[in-house]
């Protein structure tokens, strides 16, 4: 075994083994390079930049103070009351948008999965939000709170939720709702997407067992519909929160961070920092961490999937 | 048309090998069909000749000619595939010129051709179809004028017929036969079917785990298994094997009955006793070496098979032509024809018939 | 499945709960193109009724030959379509290599792949910023289409790959026994088998690049080269007041990303179980 393999390198010569480096090492490479090229210049060096800007204080406004500073961003990040509150707001952005898209997104996907008259209209129709660009969605639904074009204040005045028709993105204690509602409402057919995709490949002789053992409609539901979907329901919604917690053009258009930071995520306070302060240091120090915080979730969860695929 | 080498040829994923020392020498003209168990590389072999899967070490030859690093284009071989791949977005007429298309043959000689091959196959009102408006045994036949239309100088098949029913099976087969009586070119056909192979090859060659077992015609791997596995993997219903006691000219059963087999050399050696159930006769209870009791019959008209419980040696089959009036609970003598018998080494290699004259 | 089989108040929830959806979906939608139809002189009075008293086309007329809206207009779709158009050929190139070639290397870029469709990409907007700025490349458009395409490959390359993933290998294998080159064969035999696949990724990161803002916003300042979000957002600060305007606007910037719904719908739930899966 161990001479043959040794072996196998010698007989062919250079002719079998130019068309063996070929076929392995140079044709992928052909196909892949552009992409790699790309990401490469787009993506990794920045983000290898991006890092080394977090120890340095670049800020365009102050353009001789440039420098090495160490650990002095973080140190500053410690500090930064803001920055513990963006990092709360991005908590609660991201476990509302999620639970609702989830469960919403579930119940469509369910629906979706029964026979009823116009589907496939209906199906094109209640998808279309994840069609609309998110800077329109962000629009449309500031002008939906907006008393004086949007129905939304006056509806919820009229249920008692308000004591009068006012624009909740003005009231610090009630502003995240505005945009996790516009959240909801762009993320739901995206869950259904997936959840439609996941119930269609559940093979049909399973739920006719099930009815020929006579279960009843709750118990298909808990006993076979659900744990077959769990795996991909757990990874699902686990690259969702990541892609939701980076997510910043919605809060950035509608409220932009205010009022008084109540809004504030850490990623759309990285834009904040970057783009109007244009302190590129500080804000790359914020990436770093919120990057650092992602970065544990996900090893989090690569160990639970693996958990998860095993069983 | 070619003969086709393969020197020493070894195949390996990382360092895993696959196929082990395969030397094999097909004539010009042969009919070779390759057959084993699922994971034996047989398929992986027929791709290694067709050029899709680089071959590891070793030497590969098509008319003395090394073919190694030979592109598949550049065989000029043609391979049926399990399959069938028709291209689904071409019709009939163009998936079976393709070949031709590609090598830029003058249009006119190409349609003439494809008429040829479609007359031949009986596809003829097919010609504009698309492979999805095909049933199974067409699209296996626009499969295979997409291989003949070439005229190359050897036909690979990969289990060309596993997909089909069972009646269309035996029909596609006869076609196969008859095609290569009428081309007289080169074919090696892969399948795990043993019935596909007995009835289509010149020569057999059996794989398992890698290595090549046995080659030789169908009577041959029939009558003179190398071993264990060729005697057991070829023959239907299976062989019966039942361990012995080795002795001079004999084996002895667990329960002490002795079997004479003076056709074997070297029977001190063995530990198992290997008998086709078609070369077991039903006699009377005291007649035969061994006694036991049938368990189930199954009356098939041509033949009855009989599964008996035998005491000491567990179940033994016994095949035998017409009805014979058995049935389950019976007791049974069983004479074992010993000159048919064959017997096997602990290593599992039959031991070697005194009247062949094999090296 | 077996929910709302005979019950006839479980038929009743359930298209209780269809109307919902569908009211839930369609009604902001809807409330656009209502305020961009309602006259001027109606929004205050009216702004808040679910259909106005009468309709105008005005804000639609003012918008597309008073405002700079064509401009933008034209400036997106020239982003967009350039970025796909490059993302899609380019993750074809690297969706076929991972789909048809086992090569050293390969679990590690498509680890990478992954990384990046995971990290916050507002995290190198500062070094991007900067990078195209020292380039001199601010407010081009072409620039916003290397970084648009860049952001896009890893996803259009799972898509590409799960559409050649769904093209039985034996195909090219005959089409090479047939004499062709791999090339050939990918040409002749694959490319118009995976037809679908690349419209299904022009549409998709059609649609993206359509409505990315975040980097458009830092990279364009100069009005001449605006893409449609980042002028609609200064549509909004500049003409505060102006309603109706914005709402047509907002209906016109709908209609691309509709076409482009409508024409890789079919494919939504293939492409996006087989991205988030691999995810």
């Amino acid at each position: 075994m161990t001479d043959r393999t040794s072996k196998s390198i010698l007989p062919g010569g250079t002719r079998a083994r130019r068309s063996l480096y070929w076929q392995y090492l140079v044709e992928p490479y052909l196909y892949l390079s552009p992409a790699i090229f790309l990401i490469g210049i787009v993506m990794m060096i920045p983000l290898i930049i991006g890092i080394s800007y977090s120890f340095q204080s670049i800020e365009l406004l102050k353009p001789f103070d440039t420098g090495w500073v160490g650990l002095e961003n973080y140190q500053k990040l410690w500090s930064d009351r803001k920055f513990w509150l963006a990092l709360e707001n991005t908590f609660w952005w991201t476990f509302w948008s999620i639970s609702f898209q989830f469960l919403l997104g579930l119940g469509l996907a369910m629906l979706l999965t029964t026979q009823f008259y116009g589907k496939k209209l209906f199906q094109a129709l209640v998808f279309l939000p994840w069609a609309v660009p998110t800077f329109l969605s962000a629009l449309t639904w500031a002008w939906l709170f907006n008393p004086v074009i949007g129905p939304l204040p006056h509806w919820m005045a009229s249920l008692g939720i308000l004591s009068e028709p006012y624009n909740i993105m003005g009231d610090p204690n009630l502003a995240m709702w505005g945009p996790i509602v516009a959240n909801i409402w762009f993320g739901v057919p995206f869950f259904a997407i997936t959840l439609l995709a996941a119930l269609q490949s559940i093979p049909n002789d399973m739920y006719e067992a099930a009815e020929i053992d006579g279960a009843s409609a709750w118990q298909v539901f808990t006993k076979i519909t659900l744990p077959f979907l769990a795996p991909m329901i757990a990874i699902t919604v686990m690259l969702r929160t990541i892609w939701i917690a980076n997510f910043a053009d919605l809060i950035y258009v509608m409220t932009g961070g205010g009022p008084a930071n109540s809004t504030q995520i850490v990623s759309s306070y990285i834009f904040t920092t970057a783009f109007r302060k244009l302190d590129f240091g500080y804000a790359s120090a914020i990436a770093v961490a919120l990057l650092f915080i992602l970065l544990t979730y996900a090893v989090f969860l690569l160990w639970l999937r693996k958990k998860l695929v095993k069983t | 048309m070619a003969r086709i080498e393969l020197k020493d040829v070894v195949k390996c994923y990382g360092t895993v090998e696959v196929l082990r020392d395969i030397n094999l020498d097909i004539k010009d003209g042969e009919f070779i069909v390759l057959v084993g168990p699922s994971g034996c590389g047989k398929s992986t072999l027929l791709r290694m000749i067709a050029g899709l899967e680089p071959i590891s070490q070793g030497d590969f030859l098509i008319g003395g000619e090394r073919m190694n690093d030979v592109r598949p284009r550049d065989r000029d071989i043609a391979m049926v595939f399990q399959s069938y791949a028709l291209y689904p977005h071409m019709d009939v007429a163009r998936n079976m010129g393709f070949s031709m298309e590609i090598r830029k043959d003058p249009a006119n000689e190409r349609m003439s051709r494809v008429k040829q091959a479609a007359d031949t196959l009986g596809l003829t009102a097919l010609t504009e179809r698309l492979p999805k408006a095909l049933s199974g045994g067409q699209r296996q036949r626009v499969a295979m004028g997409r291989a003949i239309i070439r005229d190359p100088r050897a036909f690979l098949f990969d289990e060309p017929l596993s997909n089909l029913d069972a009646s269309l099976r035996v029909e596609m087969r006869l076609e196969i036969a008859r095609l290569h009586q009428k081309l007289g070119a080169t074919m090696i056909y892969v399948t795990h079917d043993q019935v596909e192979a007995l009835t289509l090859a010149d020569r057999i060659v059996v794989l398992n785990g890698g290595d090549i077992q046995q080659v030789g015609s169908p009577l041959e791997l029939y009558e003179r298994p190398a071993n264990k596995f060729v005697a057991q993997f070829i023959g239907s219903p299976t062989m019966n094997v039942v361990s012995v006691t080795g002795g001079k000219n004999k084996v002895t059963t667990a329960d002490g009955v002795a079997i004479a087999l003076p056709h074997l050399k070297g029977t001190e050696r063995a530990v198992e006793m290997g008998i086709r159930p078609e070369h077991i006769d039903v006699v009377d209870v005291n007649a035969g070496h061994l006694i036991g009791i049938a368990d189930v019959v199954e009356h098939l008209g041509s033949d009855t098979n009989i599964y008996v419980d035998v005491e000491g040696l567990g179940p033994i089959l016994v095949r035998k032509h017409g009805n014979i009036p058995a049935k389950t609970g019976d007791r049974l003598g069983l004479r074992i024809q010993s000159e048919n018998a064959h017997a096997f080494a602990a290593d599992g290699v039959a031991l070697r018939q005194t009247n062949t004259n094999e090296a | 499945m077996t929910v709302a089989r005979s019950k006839p108040i479980l038929t009743a929830g359930k298209y209780a709960a269809l109307l919902a959806y569908l009211t839930f979906a369609l009604f902001p939608l809807y409330w656009l193109l209502k305020i961009a139809i309602t006259p001027d002189q109606l929004i205050f009075s009216e702004g808040t009724t679910l259909w106005p008293s009468s309709l105008t086309l005005d804000n639609f007329r003012t918008v597309l030959f008073q405002t700079d809206f064509l401009y933008y207009f034209g400036n997106s779709l020239y982003v967009s379509l350039g970025t796909a158009a490059a993302t899609t050929l380019i993750a074809a190139g690297a969706g076929y290599a991972f789909s048809r070639f086992d090569f050293g290397g390969k679990k590690i870029i498509i680890a990478i792949m992954l990384i990046t469709q995971m990290f916050p990409l507002l995290m190198i907007i500062a070094p991007i910023y900067k990078m195209v700025a020292s380039l001199g490349l601010l407010n081009s458009l072409t620039s916003l289409i290397v970084v648009y395409t860049a952001f896009n490959i890893p996803f259009a390359t799972f898509l590409m790959q799960s559409f050649f993933d769904g093209i039985p290998k034996d195909l090219e294998e005959a089409a090479m026994m047939d004499g062709c080159s791999r090339f050939q064969a990918l040409r002749k035999v694959i490319f118009p088998l995976t037809l679908p696949g690349l419209g299904a990724t022009l549409g998709f990161v059609f649609t993206a690049a359509w409505s990315e803002l975040l980097f458009a916003l830092m990279l364009i300042s100069k009005n001449e080269a605006m893409t449609f979000p980042v002028g609609l957002l200064t549509f909004v600060s500049k003409f505060s007041v102006d309603w109706g305007q914005m709402m047509a606007a907002g209906v016109l910037a709908l209609i691309p990303s509709c076409l482009f719904f409508i024409f890789i719908q079919r494919y939504l739930v293939q492409g996006l179980t087989s991205g988030a899966v691999k995810g």
